[in-house]
Order: structure tokens, then sequence, then C-alpha cells
């Protein structure tokens, strides 16, 4: 086992670039699932490929289980990679495909079988050994990527958007699974994606990143509740927190939080919101209530607010309704910069 | 467009193809059929059937069992040396490196250039007199003065000679070919074999050519039809000589039957072109329908 660290990793493409990661300092702990997240363009697959091996940096070190490895080879890292495209081997059997690293390691033929035979029954495709990859659905590539990855029971997973080539269906049952899956075996994992679910499903902490930088390291619930700027408060969640400008911070609250005035009463003192509802958005369990501020601090601000289905007063399209949001639902962030800002009196 | 218009248009466009290869390939080769069993000869008026007297005679002159030889290993180990430059340069030219766009244009000039003119300039860089190698090799003292390689005057020698000559022509097209096929693997294929483990010399027999395997199979038996049944540089360099011993089947085919005005030997001696290229052409066929299903 072992753990990941960047110092003041950057890379630029570019001579005079902004830099697709710029100056990233993270730590894995160990066992951990650690997940970058970030929309496109963020560059999260680009510091992921950085640690695999397959980018230099442009400046900053990267050390594996204390080393420096900076100039070491993939092959030399010891690392597993599952690509987004899976990258399987077309030309060979699944079975080729599982003992292509062992293979590259020189280990005896017995050994590889009994190593693949392991790999494959741990991910439940030991049928599959004969098939060439064409012949496979796509939740089945996945496993072989999986099973090629495991089979030398590396020293660090790193996995590259895995699920994001599944269907919607498969794609929440191959997501538990992998999150057991990475539990059992309990190697060190950096998962990669751009779906704020996954990564709250899965990660122990994430890594909130946008334009290469880091913008928040923490477990699911401090990212969520606790976002250390403007960036992370609306890149997570859906739909995204409120943001609303006064003086010289945002205010900012998340749909869930802005309810029909004497359910946000319940939590203590509130601040009062008249909501013209402009549209109502039924997704079964709850609403999304699509509208503007008609009163006070927000007015004229638009407003999203999401509550649970069933229950309450019928929130008609159209209505106005007295809604309220609890004043230590509030989050206050610094106009300019955006950062997290200390709590503030208004209205 | 109405149905009865569309359903002429499709054979109307696929006449002229037809056309042109009933013309200028299907009359030659019955005409090259009915030759080889006749007595016809250059100016000649009448045709008798002879039966199979033209392919016995054929199979007993010494020449030509050396030709049919020749053509063998002029095609295949040109071929091989194709094969080996070419994956040498697509992998060279593969990666990005300053003036990468003039290499690739000067590595296809030889294609390009008539090879007439290419083997003509060869036939020079070669001469018994003016060589340009030799003179080189005479001032580095690498050969003796007064008797240097005769590039194209001693048998071995000559054979190497149109070899390489023809390897030369031969090596852009396929250098195109490989190199298309080596952009044609996904990026992230090499790059899974590197994390995986795999050094250079591994990712590429085990990954990368056994992926491209389909289109170097298509550059091989394209070569294998063009080289066997070529004759420009051996008539420019050598015109079979010394003694023909680089003469080569389709060069033996033209001296005997236009040169010779012995159609009925020549006829003969070019039908033995036909297995070999049927079956280059039924592997071709092969190798594209596979390419296609896959």
């Amino acid at each position: 086992m072992a753990v990941v660290q960047t110092r003041g990793l950057t890379k630029l493409f570019k001579k005079g670039d902004v830099g697709a990661v710029v100056q990233v300092d993270l730590e894995s702990r160990e066992g951990e699932f650690l997940v970058l997240l970030g929309p496109s363009g963020s560059g999260k697959t680009t510091l992921l490929r950085m640690i695999a091996g397959l980018e230099e940096p442009t400046s900053g070190e990267i050390l594996i289980g204390g080393r420096v490895v900076n100039d070491l080879t993939p092959r030399e890292r010891r690392i597993a990679m599952v690509f987004q495209s899976y990258a399987l081997y077309p030309h060979l059997s699944v079975f080729g495909n599982i003992t292509f690293p062992l293979k590259a390691q020189g280990m005896r033929k017995p050994d590889r079988e009994k190593k693949a035979e392991w790999a494959a029954g741990l991910l439940g495709i030991g049928h599959l050994l004969a098939r060439k990859p064409r012949e496979l659905s796509g939740g089945e590539r996945q496993r072989v990527a999986l099973a090629r990855a495991i089979v030398r029971e590396p020293a660090l997973f790193l996995l590259d958007e895995p699920l994001s080539n599944l269907d919607a269906k498969l794609r929440a049952s191959a997501r538990t699974e992998l999150e057991q899956f990475q539990r059992r075996i309990g190697t060190t994992t950096i998962y990669v994606t751009h779906d704020q679910v996954e990564a709250m499903a899965m990660g122990d902490r994430i890594v909130v990143m946008n334009r290469g930088s880091v913008r928040q390291i923490g477990t699911p619930a401090e990212v969520y509740d606790d976002p250390a700027d403007s960036f992370v408060a609306t890149f997570l969640g859906s739909p995204p927190m409120n943001l609303i400008e006064s003086g010289n911070v945002t205010v900012g609250f998340r749909p869930e939080h802005f309810l029909p005035a004497a359910e946000a009463r319940e939590k203590g003192s509130a601040i009062p919101v008249r909501f013209h509802v402009t549209n109502v958005e039924y997704l079964g369990a709850e609403r999304i209530l699509y509208g503007e501020a008609q009163s006070g601090l927000f007015d004229g601000q638009n407003v999203i607010s999401r509550i649970a289905a069933h229950g309450g007063a019928a929130l008609e399209k159209g209505t106005v309704q007295e809604f309220a949001v609890a004043e230590r639902d509030l989050k206050f962030f610094d106009r300019e910069s955006g950062t997290r800002t200390a709590r503030v009196g208004i209205g | 467009m109405s149905l009865g218009r569309q359903r002429w248009l499709g054979p109307a466009m696929f006449l002229p193809a037809v056309l042109y290869v009933v013309a200028l390939v299907g009359v030659p080769f019955v005409l090259a059929f009915l030759y080889s069993v006749g007595d016809v000869k250059v100016g000649s008026v009448g045709y008798h059937f002879v039966g199979l007297a033209n392919f016995k005679s054929v199979l007993q002159n010494p020449t030509f069992l050396r030709a049919l030889r020749n053509s063998f290993v002029f095609t295949i180990s040109s071929q091989i040396l194709v094969l080996v430059g070419a994956n040498i340069l697509a992998l060279a030219l593969k990666s990005a490196f300053p003036g990468r766009r003039f290499v690739r244009f000067l590595i296809l000039l030889p294609w390009v250039a008539p090879v007439s003119i290419g083997a003509i300039g060869w036939k020079w860089i070669l001469d018994s007199l003016y060589s340009v190698i030799n003179w080189v090799l005479i001032r580095a003292h690498l050969v003796n003065e007064f008797s240097p390689p005769m590039w194209l005057g001693e048998p071995a020698l000559a054979m190497m000679s149109v070899i390489l000559v023809h390897t030369w022509h031969m090596l852009p097209f396929a250098t195109v070919i490989i190199l298309a096929g080596w952009t044609a693997i996904p990026k992230d294929i090499p790059e899974a074999a590197s994390v995986d483990g795999a050094r250079f010399f591994r990712r590429l027999f085990q990954i990368e050519l056994p992926m491209m395997l389909p289109i170097i199979n298509v550059a091989v038996l394209f070569g294998v039809i063009f080289t066997f049944t070529d004759m420009t540089v051996v008539y420019i360099l050598t015109r079979g000589g010394p003694y023909d011993t680089t003469q080569v089947l389709p060069s033996l085919a033209f001296f005997a039957g236009i040169l010779g005005s012995d159609l009925a030997e020549g006829a003969a001696i070019s039908l033995f072109l036909v297995p070999v290229l049927a079956i280059a052409a039924w592997l071709m066929l092969r190798t594209a329908h596979r390419a296609e299903v896959t």
C-alpha cells in the first residue's frame, strides 16, 4: 500500500499558458478512495496522468510511498490504471488482456494462470476468459479492465471516469460494486470523475478542482455542507446553491433550505421571502420550484427551492408563496474572490 | 428521382469500370492464354493450336527456370526489406520533431518520381566507370582503385542492386500505409501497455504490430503484386544481365515475346505469373473482408 503525494505540481502544455494543472498539493491516505472532481477542462485527468507517469510535470514533485517518482517510467511506478475507454487490447482474449501485465513482469506461466483466475473470479468474469473484447458488453469490458488492473496487486489504483461509458442503469449498480470492490481489496485509489453523484457516493474524500487548481479537499459532507468557495458551492448539488449578491458579500443557500416559512422557522430565526413560483418540476419524490423573490433583501433575484413532493401546501405555478430560509443555513462568500467569509449580519 | 431511373443509374456508373477492365485486362488475358497454346509470332498470319508445346519448351529452358527463381528471390527479399524499413521509418516519423513535414515529403519522393527516371539515376550511381559509390569507396581506401566492385556486372552484386533499387522505390508507399495504420491505434492502448509495465519492444511486438497486422497485410500483398509483375528496374539497370542472372519473369516474357518476336513463348512465360497473383489477390480480398467485419 502506498500514499500518493504531490507538491506544487504544475503542468503547462504551452509556454505562457495558464496551465492545465497549477500548484497542486495533495496527499492521499492509506487505502483511501480519493475522488478528483471537476468540470471538463479542470485538469483532473491531466493530474491523474502525471501521477501515472504518462504526462511529464512542468514543475513540482510526485511522491509514491514517500519516494519521488518524477523520473520513473510508468512501469517503475507499479501502479495500475483503468482508462475511460478501458483500452483493452483488441487482438488479445480476455485471458491475454488480464495476464499481459504479469507477462511484462516476467512471471512464469503457471503463476500467471493462477493469478488471472483469481482476478477473474473476484470480478465474476471467469466464464469470459476465452472471448475477445469486441464480443463483450460495456459492463463486461469494464470488469476486464478492472481485472487487468488488480491482477498484479498494484500499490496504487488510478481510475479515469471508468463508469462514463456505461448506460445510466448499469452505472448505478457498477458504482456500488466498484466501491465495495475497492473496500475489499483496500488499495489506495484515485478516481477521476465529473459526476458529483459518483464523487459523493464513492469518495472517502473529494478533491474539487477548477481551472487546474484545487478548490477544496474534504469528505463529501464537508465539501457539500461547508464549501470553501462559491465555485464548490455551485458545482456540488443539483440544482445548485442559490447565490445572491448583497453588499460586498455573496449570500448562498441550498434549494433544500429554501422552504415554506413555517418549516424554515422550525430551525430558528429565518429570513422571510415572498416567492413568486414561475415553474414547477415534479420529480416524483420531490419538487423543484423555480421563481423570483419579491420582497426584502432578495427582491428581484431568481431563486430555486427543492421540497418534498407530498405534504405542505399546494404550490402551483404562478402563485406567490410565503417562503423563508433559516439564518444558520446561509453561507457567505467574498464577492470579489468567491472565498468563504465570516458570517455577517444582513437585512 | 424515380425508381426507374435509379435502377439504371447504378449499372450506368459501373459500366465504364467494367469496359476498362474487360478491354485492358480481360481481352489481353484471353489473348495471352490463346497465344500460349498456339504458334503466334510477331508478323505471322495463321494460328495453329500446338497444345502445351510452348510450356514444355519453356520449362526446359534454363533461363526460364533461373528467371522463375529470380522472381521469387526479387519479390521476397525486397518485400522483407520494405517491411522492416517501412516500419522503422513509420516509427521514426510517428512522433513529432522539427522538420517532420519536410522529412515526410523527402521520403515520399521515390514513390512520386517516375520509376524509370529514378532507375536511370541509379544506373549512373551504380555505373562501372562513373559510379559515385565507387568514387567514395576508392577515396576512403575501402576498395582497390583498379578493381572496384561492378555493381551491375557481377551476378550476385547485380541481383542485390536490383533488389535494393526496387526496395528504394517501394519503401515510401509501404511507409505511408503503415504510418496510417499506426495513427489509427487509439492513444490509450499503448499508454495502457506502458502502465501495465511493457517496455518499448514488448509494446511494439505484442501490442502495436499485432493491432496493425491487417494493414501490414494489405501493404505486403500490394507490394508482392507490384514487385512480382514489375520489370522496370531490371530492364533499365541490367536488361536481365549479366548472362540472364537478374532476369525475372516479366522481363523475360518481354524479351522473348516482344523483342524476340515469339509471342507464343512470351505468353507462356507470363502465364506463370497467374497462380502467384491469384493467390495474392485471394489473400487480399480475405484480409479486406476481415477488416470490414471487425
